[in-house]
């Protein structure tokens, strides 16, 4: 069964075509129906497709974090998914984390504790840490550090985010 | 990336239909490698048959004691499942050693099995090497080969298998389960991954048009005395420059049997059956565990870069011994090794 949004047409690969393919997904509560080239990755969808770049692309191949967004409430790298593999997905970018005008817990302890200088890894930062909590695997900053290395921060504003975590954290 | 056809399987049976069908496809799950590896060009699929929704994502006991884990079961679900971290504790923790939460929220296990290797020569595309193009030369051999094998390597192939799970998985003596047009088929961990030989471009045993239906773990998880110790360039998301997964069983002070893996040093989870026998029966002390690491090192040889592995594994050997002797392993958030 192709990426279609749930119809029964045949598969791109009996009907012997390699074109664009069409699916739907929720993108921070708003539903887009996209029609895509198979190649298309997550990023690429989210900031030339839909306008949203305050995803990052970083390295683009799985090694520094600042893509990270969330899928279906987890944490991952928007890089290495390619978009037609989450027809009927729910994604979460760091412009779906505000509510009402009100930043998220997150994005305030980051402001808070000025955790960061370029702020080009923030958001996959962001993205990362609002994953882990919902996890609610990392305690000490001994687990936040480990369970955080997966977002690179050139800038080395590690000790701020991980004092910006723990702060989020705390909060009920 | 060159273009591909992109077809989504609802069924194992129609996964392994269209693989049969369709020369040059590939099957996608998690893509953590696979996309990598196509957007460097190193993997050029026709076609990719998105496996990601079969319903391969269940763990379960199984009637003889053990545990059946689907092939799309996420690294984060299984290194988390209750039963996991409580009777195949090395196995969790050699999952939570490897990549990043968001990464281990993508892989698969099946997928994790089939990892290609990170060699550099393997990824750059403008430089010689039989695993990539056979035939075309290692460039590893006299190359930058810091990271590269020191057992089991041929003179056309010097890569190591990266993963950390089936550094577990190899002490554990797990079962890949496989099907494919000609039935289901059970595969010995000891003989699922291969060494390089002449045929490089071959890391497994896995047929062609075959696909990996789950794993299994037998009774027996080495619950008290096991560890997996990893040492890497940096304390977390690196690939290993050595690592040791162990299972020991003691009985008042001596070992009974013994059971331990090496990551990073060869084509395959290499483990050593002279060494581990050696172990048995003796007392827990650093001596056995020096002598169990110099006959698994005694075939042992560098390229130059990677001459340093082999102290660096002997030592390694010794010191996760002896924290699953003492029933104390290596943390994966503290990293002080003890």
């Amino acid at each position: 069964m192709i990426g279609n949004g749930g119809s029964d047409r045949p598969t791109h690969l009996e009907t012997g075509a390699a074109g664009p393919i069409s699916l739907a997904m929720m993108v921070n509560g708003a539903r887009h129906a996209l029609t895509l080239d198979p190649r298309s990755t997550l990023l690429d969808v989210l900031r030339e497709h839909l306008n949203l770049t305050g995803t990052k692309k970083g390295c683009d191949q799985g090694q520094c974090g600042a893509c990270t967004v969330l899928i279906d409430g987890r944490r991952v790298l928007s890089c290495l998914t390619l978009a037609v593999t989450k027809d009927g997905a729910s994604v979460t970018t760091i412009e779906g984390l505000a509510k009402d005008g009100v930043l998220h817990p997150l994005q305030q302890a980051f402001i808070d504790h000025d955790a960061f200088q370029c702020g080009y890894c923030t958001p996959g930062q962001i993205c990362s840490a609002a994953g882990l909590i919902a996890e609610g695997r990392a305690k000490t900053a001994d687990e936040i550090r480990e369970l955080m290395s997966g977002n690179i921060c050139r800038c080395g504003a590690y000790p701020n985010i991980v004092a910006a975590i723990q702060q989020a954290m705390a909060q009920p | 990336m060159i273009n591909f056809q992109y077809a989504r399987a609802d069924s194992v049976a129609e996964a392994v239909r269209l693989k049969a069908a369709t020369p040059g496809a590939k099957f996608l799950a998690g893509g953590t490698n696979l996309v990598d590896l196509m957007k460097m060009d190193v993997e050029r699929p026709v076609t990719l048959i998105d496996v990601s929704r079969l319903p391969l994502d269940r763990v379960e006991e199984t009637p003889a004691g053990g545990l059946r884990v689907g092939a799309l079961v996420r690294n984060t679900d299984l290194a988390y499942h209750p039963v996991v971290e409580r009777r195949y504790p090395v196995l969790s923790r050699a999952l939570l050693a490897g990549a990043s939460q968001q990464l281990r929220n993508m892989a698969s296990v099946g997928g994790n099995l089939l990892q290609r290797t990170r060699c550099a020569y393997f990824y750059d595309v403008a430089t010689p090497c039989n695993k990539r193009e056979p035939g075309s030369g290692c460039s590893a051999l006299a190359g930058l080969n810091r990271m590269n094998a020191i057992l089991g390597t041929s003179d056309d192939c010097i890569a190591v298998h990266p993963s950390d799970m089936c550094v577990a998985l190899a002490v554990l003596e797990a079962k890949i389960l496989a099907t494919g047009p000609r039935g289901d088929r059970i595969i010995a961990f000891a003989d699922f991954h291969r060494l390089p030989g002449d045929r490089p471009q071959q890391d497994n045993t896995l047929e062609a048009d075959e696909l990996v239906t789950g794993i299994e773990l037998p009774l027996g998880g080495f619950e008290k005395h096991y560890t997996y110790l990893k040492i890497r360039d940096r304390l977390s998301y690196a690939f290993a420059l050595v690592s040791v997964a162990v299972g020991l069983e003691l009985e008042g002070g001596r070992i009974g049997q013994a059971r331990f893996a090496l990551g990073g040093v060869a084509h395959k989870p290499w483990r050593d059956a002279g060494a581990e026998a050696a172990l048995s029966g003796q007392p827990a002390t650093e001596a056995s565990f020096a002598e169990a690491a110099a006959l698994a090192l005694r075939d042992a040889k560098g390229f130059g870069h990677n001459n340093f592995k082999i102290g660096l594994a002997h030592r390694a050997i010794i010191r996760a011994l002896s924290q699953a002797a003492r029933g104390t392993p290596q943390s994966q958030s503290d990293k002080k090794i003890a």
